[in-house]
């Protein structure tokens, strides 16, 4: 047989190549993701960086300002209302916002696509009760059964992210819904059927390689909600409980030297906003780099 | 006589990541009053760019260039956006090919239809809902008058391309430029079609600049025929000229890949035309076709004219006419 | 006679039930109304009509994807009923119409055309490499293709890239629903030389779906025509683009456009639009828009009546029925 392509030459780059040169150019993501990654690495590294036990109380050293208020350096960020190192607080409180923001992406992601991808996928009845079961959970305010939940079992930092994890699944049903019926439809999966595959298999290989973009920018964004939710929650005495350092917490406790001491709540209010933020801003990388082609 | 559009020079520039793409290379024709001129080409050879160029409908980031643009006295590349919004719909419409998606469903057949004439000749409403349902029954829609009230959604694709010819008539342009508006229909839709527009232009008198791939349809609707290869016109003639006595190879080979009933033998091999068409950005080197073209030599290297190989036929080539005429594509 | 039989469909019909809106409850829609069709081995049939005429629908059920309300399909000779999907995927496989949405984006050339083998459990990888291989000059793609993604090849590569899936475990029929006509000119004709070589080569059976009619009439040894479900004409293609018998067929052909600038635009003698599928016209559902209709046709339905070597299924061909009325 005559190869008649033979000068078809492929220059165009691969689709990882033009991926990783789009992520190079791309300002939000690496921002978000440098901003995201430092957060974490000092997280995981509280141990060996915090100057103090974050649970070491010293009540003849409550209230003393940060370095850049007049303090000390043997405290860099002061201390709260019962002595304890805030710096080492806030950095140990960052391995509890990211736990939360991350197992409960976990469980209400595993909830959510399940349903999602089998809704889009099958259709029919499927969808019929898929969606009936959104359409339930929507219904539900989040903030108070979560309240509601907290109040009867007692707030913990497990009961939270359970609570939030099976709560916040919404979203990713919805989208991961409509992307599968998108795919659904294309070529190669009526293709994958005609030659036998299982429906796992095409499930796996043919509709998640393509729909993984959407459910990357939907962690983040579920993500960043959880750990304001995980917040709110603890700022209303219902979720993480002392002496857990939470950032909620933290700004609950604080609240009450308002107008004495604002650090006490300003400093773990920048925390939550840089890492919200730098959260926000990777998801939406994510989505133009993975997909240039649907932003708009 | 003063053509009704003369186009010199056209160029159509965007600029991508990597450079300047240059889809529409310096086009030039001349479109009397009542001809159907083809375009015909592959994708990504320009032609629907050069439509949108003639209609100033390009995208923001695009830029249009020329020596002139003359439609009926007026060059329309000095044009302000408000001046050129008054002419198109009025003097020159514009059919694409995808009914479905130009027809605004929230709005009823008969609002669409009479919007462009009540702004465009401030007529009254009924008036326009009369011209409106006058040419619903000239493009051969039964009870056009209640079809008024229907939305876009309660017709097929057929009625719905038949609405948008209407559309485009509503008032009297003197040019229509129609990109593939038969191409997402069945053939039989096609063929009617095809010829309610042949008999709505013999009887408003309208020029027809036509955008397709189907050689089909070309062959019986065209008066004059541009081929269109990256960028540029390889070939202008009449239909008889191009189909029956073509000269550059790149329209030999087209004319080679398709099977033609009665003169191909059937399961026979038909002919190709090997190879990509080269990439636009930055321009191209030399004849655009020579990486394709079995009669290369070094002479190619530098973009030959369109030059004329007799009466309104041109064609651009390096080698001379005989050669070309005799040129035959190999079997691929 | 039988062995000769690649695929054969007896009386296969296909019902949807359409839901008429929330309190509308359902009603029937007939996809596809007694098929009866024979391919013979090595034979290309053409599959011609208008959208949603029931092309679409036969594909599926012929590649297993939709079961058949009543009626069987047979390979060899061999039921459907009472097998599974993965013994239909090894005699039959699909070529689609859109190059484009037909290969999985995030896979490289290796990966599509070995998932056949992989999901068949066929050989290992290292018989898979030697396989690809053997396949990309097969189908004239350069082997250094295997590891490139779909999104850097062209549409008549990528249409290459679909026919070595389809033809890697060596199917026996091949279904090519529309395979070219998302193709640009230049590249179509080398994607229907492919495939003619590839019959010739391999001996394999083609029911080809298409619009153009023109290329069908190029490939085609025996074409059906259908209409609302039914087929409705079929015959050796010499024979039916010669001289169709059944009007539709004959307005169907009439507007094929040759690119002969010495003739105009065809006046297609084709009344009013294709009716709503949920709610047929009576007797032969084509009456309405049929130049030759008679009362006949709007009360009795008409049944295939046999013209060798083909069939037409229309009153004015029915030899009983027209003595009748003479």
């Amino acid at each position: 047989m005559t190869i008649i392509d033979s000068n078809e030459i492929t220059t165009a780059p691969s689709p990882a190549q033009q991926m990783r040169r789009r992520a190079l150019r791309h300002w939000g993501f690496l921002i978000g993701g440098g901003v995201l990654g430092l957060i974490i690495l000092m997280a995981v590294l509280a141990p060996f960086f915090a100057p103090h036990d974050p649970y070491a109380q010293d009540l003849s050293q409550r209230f003393l300002r940060p370095v850049f208020l007049g303090g000390s350096w043997e405290h860099p960020l002061g201390t709260d209302h019962l002595g304890r190192d805030y710096l080492s607080r806030l950095l140990f409180g960052a391995q509890i916002s990211l736990t939360i923001g991350f197992v409960t992406a976990l469980i209400s992601g595993v909830i959510g696509t399940t349903l999602g991808v089998a809704a889009g996928y099958f259709g029919g009845r499927v969808d019929t009760i898929v969606m009936f079961i959104i359409t339930v959970r929507l219904s539900m305010p989040v903030v108070l059964v979560a309240l509601a939940v907290v109040a009867l079992f007692g707030g913990s930092l497990t009961t939270v992210v359970l609570v939030l994890g099976f709560l916040l699944w919404d979203q990713f049903a919805v989208v991961m819904r409509t992307s599968t019926q998108q795919i659904r439809n294309q070529d190669y999966v009526t293709s994958a059927q005609a030659l036998g595959c299982t429906t796992t298999r095409i499930i796996l290989t043919e509709v998640m390689p393509n729909i993984l973009n959407n459910l990357i920018v939907i962690i983040t964004l579920e993500m960043a909600h959880a750990i304001i939710l995980e917040a709110a929650l603890s700022f209303l005495g219902l979720g993480v409980q002392p002496p857990l350092p939470s950032w909620g917490l933290m700004i609950a406790e604080g609240k009450d030297m308002l107008f004495f001491e604002p650090f006490l709540i300003t400093i773990p209010g920048i925390a939550l906003f840089v890492l919200i933020f730098a959260i926000n801003l990777l998801g939406d990388g994510v989505r133009d780099v993975t997909a240039p082609e649907n932003r708009n | 006589m003063e053509p009704l559009l003369s186009v010199k020079n056209l160029r159509v520039e965007i600029p991508v990541g990597t450079g300047m793409l240059k889809p529409v290379r310096g086009i030039s024709f001349d479109l009397q009053k009542g001809e159907t001129l083809c375009i015909v080409g592959e994708s990504g050879c320009g032609k629907s760019l050069t439509s949108l160029a003639l209609m100033g409908l390009l995208p923001k980031v695009a830029r249009r260039s020329g020596d002139h643009l003359r439609f009926a006295g007026q060059d329309l590349l000095g044009l302000k956006e408000r001046q050129m919004a008054k002419l198109r719909g009025q003097d020159m419409s514009m059919i694409f090919q995808e009914p479905m998606t130009s027809l605004n469903p929230a709005y009823t057949i008969g609002d669409q239809l009479t919007e462009g004439m009540i702004r465009h000749q401030r007529v009254s409403r009924a008036e326009a809902r009369d011209r409106a349902a006058f040419l619903l029954e000239k493009v051969g829609i039964t009870a056009a008058a209640s079809r008024l009230t229907q939305y876009p959604h309660q017709l097929s694709g057929g009625l719905r391309q038949r609405v948008m010819i209407a559309m485009s008539l509503m008032c009297g342009p003197d040019l229509i430029i129609a990109d593939e508006p038969t191409t997402a229909l069945d053939v039989t839709i096609q063929a009617k079609i095809l010829r309610m527009m042949k008999n709505l232009q013999a009887e408003f008198g309208m020029a027809m600049i036509f955008i397709t791939h189907d050689l089909g349809v070309v062959a019986r609707i065209a008066d004059k025929i541009a081929v269109m290869y990256a960028g540029a016109f390889v070939e202008t003639g009449t239909a008889q000229q191009i189909f029956d006595a073509p000269t550059h190879p790149y329209t030999k080979g087209l004319l080679s890949c398709i099977p033609v009933p009665g003169k191909t033998e059937r399961g026979a091999r038909l002919g190709a035309v090997p190879g990509v068409v080269p990439s636009l950005i930055n321009g191209v080197e030399g004849c655009g076709f020579a990486s394709r073209c079995p009669m290369r030599q070094a002479a190619c290297g530098s973009e030959p004219d369109l030059t004329d190989r007799g009466a309104e036929h041109s064609c651009r080539c390096v080698h001379d006419t005989d050669t070309l005429r005799n040129m035959e594509w190999e079997a691929a | 006679m039988s062995d000769d039989i690649a695929l054969e469909l007896s009386d296969v019909t296909k019902i949807y039930q359409i839901s008429q809106g929330m309190f509308g409850g359902t009603k029937p829609l007939r996809a596809l109304d007694k098929i009866s069709l024979q391919l013979r081995k090595g034979e290309v049939l053409g599959l011609v009509g208008e959208s949603g005429c029931g092309k679409s629908t036969l594909a599926k059920v012929l590649l297993g994807l939709e079961k058949p309300t009543t009626g069987n399909v047979r390979v060899y000779g061999q039921p459907f009923g009472t097998h599974d999907r993965r013994w239909i995927a090894r005699r039959i496989q699909p070529i689609f119409q859109d190059p484009y949405s037909s290969l999985n984006p995030r896979k490289s050339v290796r990966e599509i055309i070995t998932l056949p083998l992989k999901v068949h459990s066929v050989g290992d990888s290292s018989s898979w490499d030697k396989e690809v291989a053997k396949m990309l000059d097969l189908v004239g793609l350069p082997q250094r293709l295997i590891d490139a993604s779909p999104s850097q090849m062209s549409g008549g590569q990528r249409q290459r890239v679909a026919i070595a899936r389809a033809l890697i475990m060596r199917p026996e029929v091949v279904i090519c629903d529309e395979p070219t006509s998302a193709l640009d000119v230049s590249v179509q004709s080398q994607v229907l030389n492919l495939l003619i070589d590839l019959r010739d080569e391999l001996g394999l059976t083609y029911l080809f779906i298409s619009h153009n009619l023109a290329v069908v009439e190029h490939i085609a040894t025996r074409v059906a025509v259908m209409y609302l479900g039914r087929v409705i004409e079929q015959a050796p293609a010499a024979r039916i683009f010669d001289a169709p018998k059944h009007p539709y067929a004959s307005a169907l052909l009439d507007s094929i456009l040759t690119p002969d600038p010495a003739l105009g635009v065809p006046d297609v003698n084709l009344d009013g639009t294709f009716p709503n599928p949920v709610d047929p016209p009576s007797g032969c559902t084509f009456h309405p828009r049929c130049p030759s209709a008679t009362a006949l046709c709007s009360a009795k339905r008409p049944e295939p009546v046999e013209q060798a070597p083909g069939f037409v299924t229309c009153h004015l061909h029915d030899p009983e029925i027209q003595k009748e009325l003479t």
